[in-house]
């Protein structure tokens, strides 16, 4: 069932081809909101322009991935799975966000012991009995649970937003605006991010996800406006200046 | 029930459609001491009479815990009671650690059952001798039955103390007599935010004394019913976690094995 990759001992390391990138999410009144984009870089390059990365799992569950697109429909395939053996027992019970994200955490760190990890970073969102759920497995197995988690760059650059800016009981408007807020920065900074994204949203009763759209952007500064070679700020202007220092 | 010539094994049919071996196997669950379980809405006891054969031995453990929202009772051969336990214990554990949740016990039913059945469709085994507490099963069971019977339908709004107090006059039914102490007898429960635990001597000799000292003479019950509160079909239930979201009672008939 699973690929046994060629898997360099000496570097430890593994290499992705198509990734995505972050993902962002937060709880609010009803239940969770997901947002990630929809590119699917190859290495530089763009490689996929509409690669869904936010999935519904079961009833209860969202699954949001950023990393090897290949790993995460991989994690679909097991998902798939775990959903059909939980619906043919044919009872009352059903598997929620926390057995998911518990049973994604068992998946992720036995693969990284076995030297052969799904290069992902997963977030795991949901709602059940009125019950908000909202966690985040890494590729090594690390998991925890918060009111707002994002992967990759969105640790850096969106968890701080979230940290000032989140409280309990957001509208589902407010809650738009704040993850919107989020991936405009992310556009902004993280060179691997597209344009075009998807937002998810999770209560008791179902899952949507929106259509692709794309956000407004402001790049009207002045220091963008009639641009030569060598202007201040520009990469030759940094190296020739790093080049001075070096030399003093 | 008499020897016969289709009683050597499992896997043989009597000609009227019957399978000796696995109606046997019922009987060695009615000649063990008795179990008894009730249910409310919040909570679920299990009780049973712990007899043992002299003053000098200890008492055969009937009850086990295996959980913290599931416990069992057991009448009939204890050591096949002893390797089933020991199966859903490890279930349970399994189940917890890779969902991090609590099985649910309608599963481990389901499961245990299974296994059950395929012993009954081997000629290299046998089917486990013992009953996983339905209502009440084991010797002398049906005067705790017809005790409970009257008064089931009360039972899913009894507060817990009025619970154990049932469980324990209807385990003074069984013993026919006999003065009920709390060394003859074991009583555990489980509930809503309480987890699986059994009861210690003191408690139950405490429990015992409050009730005897009212009048033996019950009040005249209501109609019986024709449905007990916690009946399922076949001798392999548990007295379960009421946290589980107690699933609304079937209409089913009452047991008469």
């Amino acid at each position: 069932m699973e690929r046994k990759l060629r898997f360099k001992l000496v570097t430890g390391r593994w290499n992705p081809y198509v990734t995505g990138t972050s993902v962002v999410a937060i709880k609010y009144k009803d239940g969770i909101l997901m947002a990630a984009d929809m590119g699917g870089s190859y290495g530089y390059t763009l490689g996929y322009k509409s690669v869904e990365r936010l999935k519904p799992v079961g009833k209860h569950s969202l699954l949001g991935a950023s990393g090897e697109i290949s790993d995460f429909q991989e994690i679909l395939l097991y998902l798939d799975e775990l959903i059909l053996y939980d619906n043919v027992w044919d009872d009352l019970n059903s598997l929620g966000p926390k057995e998911v994200h518990s049973y994604l955490t068992r998946v992720m760190y036995n693969r990284r012991n076995k030297f052969n990890p799904l290069w992902n970073s997963l977030i795991l969102g949901g709602v059940k009995i009125g019950q908000k759920y909202l966690g985040m497995v890494s590729m090594i197995g690390v998991n925890f649970e918060d009111n707002h988690v994002a992967t990759g760059f969105g640790n850096h650059l969106a968890r701080p937003i979230l940290r000032d800016e989140w409280h309990d009981n957001l509208s589902f408007e407010d809650g738009v605006k704040l993850l919107e807020k989020c991936m405009r920065v992310l556009l902004y900074r993280d060179t691997t991010a597209v344009n075009k994204l998807q937002i998810a949203k999770i209560t008791e009763e179902s899952v949507t996800i929106s259509q692709p759209y794309s956000l407004k952007t402001f790049w009207g500064y002045s220091a963008f406006q009639n641009l030569t070679v060598g202007d201040e700020g520009s990469w030759l202007d940094m190296v020739t200046g790093w080049a001075v220092t070096t030399m003093e | 029930m008499f020897r016969n010539q289709y009683d050597t094994d499992v896997t043989t049919w009597s000609p009227t459609g019957r399978l000796f071996q696995v109606e046997y196997s019922m009987e060695a669950v009615k000649q063990g001491s008795a179990a008894i379980g009730l249910r409310s809405k919040t909570h679920v006891v299990l009780a049973c009479v712990n007899k043992a054969n002299s003053e000098l031995s200890s008492h055969q453990k009937k009850i086990f815990k295996v959980d913290d929202h599931i416990g069992v009772a057991i009448a009939g051969l204890t050591a096949d009671g002893r390797v089933l336990s020991r199966y859903m214990r490890s279930e349970a554990i399994n189940h917890s650690f890779t969902y991090e949740s609590p099985l649910p016990v309608g599963r481990l039913v389901v499961q245990l059952a299974d296994k059950a059945q395929v012993c009954t469709q081997r000629s290299w085994k046998r089917p486990y001798g013992v009953g996983l507490l339905a209502f009440a099963i084991g010797s002398r069971s049906q005067a705790a039955k017809t005790y409970l019977e009257r008064r089931f339908e009360n039972f899913t709004n009894s507060s817990r103390e009025d619970l154990i107090k049932d469980a324990l006059i209807a385990t003074r039914e069984t013993l026919q007599g006999e003065k009920l102490k709390s060394s003859i007898c074991t009583v555990s429960v489980v509930g809503v935010g309480e987890p699986f635990h059994i009861l210690d001597q003191e408690t139950v000799q405490q429990l015992i004394d409050t009730f005897e000292l009212v009048t033996e003479e019950e009040p005249p019950a209501p109609e019986p019913a024709s449905e007990p509160a916690a009946a399922d079909q076949g001798g392999a239930e548990q007295g379960a976690g009421a946290e589980q979201g107690a699933a609304p009672d079937e209409g089913v008939a009452p047991m008469d094995i």
